[in-house]
């Protein structure tokens, strides 16, 4: 029978991609701006076309089944597509509105200014104190010791680790458990003060109390920092983003309010994505 | 229908099936564990064959026998002009004390051929012995001490029962009248077996009973320090550059393979190499530790790069993305945390690649490092030898005692081997438990 609720993949596989992204791209207030961004991984085409404003203060999640090229994208924000050899990046990404590719740009201010979280949680094997210290310490964001001191506490707190961790901070932070340690790289990250924050699934790895955790930080966090998350849990995506981004083989799909697009998603890829029908 | 042939097995018929399999595969595992297990027995037995042979032929090489006499230590024979300097001295009759002293212990005796016996019973070095005695301890001048003279490597053989009473005169080294000589000296309790300082703080000699591994040792520490001052730096910098920095490209791939290719590169094309270049056409000098310690280091070169390369490409990916996520430079992220991450693996290949540059032989034979030198080497560009080569040099010798110190000298070297990749390992646990 065909009506049957379960599609095989080569019907879904035939459904049409947009020519162009639906959803508002645009934003009044941006702080990341990327215009016509394709990326090659040697010959193949990693990310088609994508153009995509993301707005000061506010948190968007990047969606969509493994290989669509979310990760992809968000690494291109801070030039992290960089370390890969046969990587090449076309089109316009402004931050503040200067684009970051362009050959002025020093990589290491501009990854001073887009911090990253990671998938996996990656502390350095030193103390908790060194691994928050280091950035600020790079940068030269502390005059003294005491101000250094300063801000590897406010970063601790503002990552609700301070009170787990305060009595311990020489011992090494590859010693706390895994959500201790995503939130310990999140402080790392805020030490140097970015504008704004990558995160690539940073709850991939984690149980659920340490999900909730996380999460909570992010809304903390929004009211300062531009956030942009990827990752594979719906729920997540609806319960800490403004604005959710589907990608789909490359292309950016849909864009819009995370409430819109969940309730009333515009493409039937977005409907069958988030309803679980794939992916 | 040809349905029953290709459908698949019942799970009752596989497991009859799988059950005829399950002899075979154990029979086959229990053979390989048997073969394995004694492999290692075989290898076990000859390694404590090797050890036994190497210390029942050694140990006896650290020890000689030497003969205490009373020598009167006379100032107007021995330091005629009274300044007591290197100078003064050496026109002091130095070999006379020690012949009187020899004389007397053996109750004079008379004639040219019973003196010239006497006389050939202990080392030749005894005068240069007694000279070096004497600068140390001026304020015994005028008295008279007793010492402790090397026997003459013949006597000590003699003594260690090598050389037979019962050979006829004519077929051993040692006369009728010298064997009787040793008796008397035996019989005031003269003579003593004891631990030869010569082997430690004596240089090359041809007198076996003088014969030590010092120069050579100060040879191989300075060859070793131009070796590793060269080879670590380059060698690190080299892998750093190729694993992090250096595009991924045909040239590099060249590069690699080049590097691969030099670690098997017999050691004696080093040899041949120095000698062409560093000697023939930058023409340094030959035999100087300063050239051993480039040859070495050109041959040391591809394992350190080999191992530092291992130990960096271990350094998991995701330490580079934290560094360089929070802004840090490539060279920091190196500095700051590869190379300490990786610091276990390179040291422990920088340390087997000096051992195994302390152990070669071959290279430094071509560039001269061959050379009986006696002096003890004050520098990279004095003329020197290494430990491998003296126990080369040893080895060729006919002299029964050099067999023994040639032995005593191999232990010496092992031990060195043993302790500096001691030394790799224990710096390998100490640095991996640091977290």
């Amino acid at each position: 029978m065909s009506n049957s609720m379960v599609e095989t993949a080569s019907q879904i596989e035939r459904r049409v991609m947009p020519d162009k992204t639906l959803g508002q791209i645009v934003v009044d207030n941006p702080r990341v701006s990327a215009r016509n961004v394709d990326v090659f991984y040697g010959d193949k085409h990693a990310i088609d076309d994508i153009s995509l404003d993301i707005g000061a203060s506010q948190v968007i999640s990047f969606i969509g089944p493994s290989g669509c090229g979310k990760s992809t994208f968000l690494r291109c924000l801070n030039r992290m597509n960089d370390t890969i050899d046969k990587c090449r990046v076309e089109g316009e990404i402004n931050i503040d509105g200067r684009n970051i590719y362009d050959p002025l740009i020093d990589v290491v201010s501009l990854r001073a200014r887009v911090g990253m979280v990671f998938q996996k949680a990656n502390p350095f094997p030193k103390s908790i104190f060194d691994n928050i210290a280091y950035g600020p310490t790079i940068h030269g964001l502390a005059s003294s010791k005491v101000e250094l001191e300063q801000i590897v506490e406010t970063s601790l707190q503002r990552a609700g680790l301070w009170e787990e961790v305060k009595d311990r901070l020489d011992q090494p932070g590859t010693g706390l458990s895994g959500g201790q340690q995503q939130r310990l790289c999140i402080a790392r990250t805020i030490a140097v003060s970015p504008e704004v924050i990558l995160m690539d699934e940073p709850c991939s790895a984690l149980d659920p109390i340490a999900t909730a955790k996380v999460e909570e930080l992010i809304h903390e966090l929004r009211e300062q920092y531009t956030i942009v998350i990827v990752t594979h849990s719906m729920q997540q995506a609806a319960r800490v983003s403004d604005r959710t981004a589907y990608f789909h083989l490359g292309k950016l799909v849909e864009v819009g309010d995370t409430k819109q697009v969940f309730t009333n998603p515009k493409h039937e890829l977005t409907q069958d994505y988030i309803t679980g029908r794939f992916g | 229908m040809t349905d029953q042939s290709t459908k698949n097995l019942s799970p009752r018929q596989a497991s009859e099936r799988v059950a005829l399999t399950i002899k075979a595969r154990k029979r086959k595992e229990s053979q390989f564990l048997f073969i394995g297990q004694s492999a290692v027995a075989v290898a076990i037995g000859f390694l404590i064959l090797l050890f036994a042979g190497i210390l029942s032929k050694g140990i006896p090489g650290f020890f000689q026998h030497y003969v205490t006499l009373e020598v009167q230590l006379d100032a107007a024979k021995l330091d005629p002009t009274g300044q007591m300097t290197i100078e003064s001295l050496s026109q002091g009759d130095f070999d006379g004390a020690v012949r009187d002293s020899l004389y007397l212990a053996l109750g004079n005796p008379e004639g040219r051929k019973a003196k010239r016996d006497a006389r050939k019973l202990i080392s030749s070095g005894s005068s240069q012995r007694l000279m070096t005695y004497v600068l140390n301890h001026p304020q015994q001048m005028g008295s008279t001490v007793a010492m402790k003279f090397a026997v003459d490597d013949d006597v000590d053989s003699f003594l260690r029962g090598f050389i037979s009473r019962e050979t006829s005169e004519a077929d051993r080294r040692i006369s009728d009248l010298q064997i009787s000589y040793i008796d008397i000296l035996d019989a005031q309790n003269r003579l003593s077996y004891e631990i030869s300082d010569y082997l430690f703080f004596g240089s090359a000699s041809r007198d076996a009973e003088m014969a030590g591994i010092f120069g050579a040792l100060i040879g191989s520490l300075f060859t070793l320090l131009v070796c590793i001052i060269l080879a670590f730096p380059l060698g690190v910098g080299t892998a750093v550059y190729l694993e992090e920095m250096a595009p991924k490209n045909r040239l590099t791939e060249i590069i690699e393979i080049n590097i691969n290719n030099l670690a098997a590169v017999p050691s004696v094309v080093y040899g041949i190499m120095g000698l062409a270049i560093f000697i023939s056409v930058f023409g340094m000098p030959r035999s100087i530790p300063l050239v051993g310690g480039i040859v070495l280091a050109l041959m040391t070169l591809p394992t350190i790069i080999i191992s530092s390369r291992a130990a960096i490409r271990a350094v998991p990916p995701s330490i580079r993305d934290a560094a360089l996520g929070i802004g840090a430079s490539k060279i920091q992220t190196i500095v700051h945390h590869v190379l300490p991450l990786a610091m276990p693996g390179i040291l422990t290949g920088t340390i087997i690649g000096m051992a195994q540059a302390l152990g070669e032989t071959a290279p430094l034979l071509m560039i001269g490092m061959v050379a009986f030198i006696v002096d003890v080497p004050t520098g990279v560009t004095d003329p020197g030898t290494v430990l491998p080569v003296q126990i080369f040099m040893w080895a060729d010798f006919a002299e029964r005692m050099f067999v023994q110190k040639t032995s005593a000298a191999i232990i010496i070297l092992l031990a060195f081997l043993v302790s500096m990749n001691g030394a790799a390992i224990f710096l390998r646990k100490k640095l991996e438990r640091r977290w």
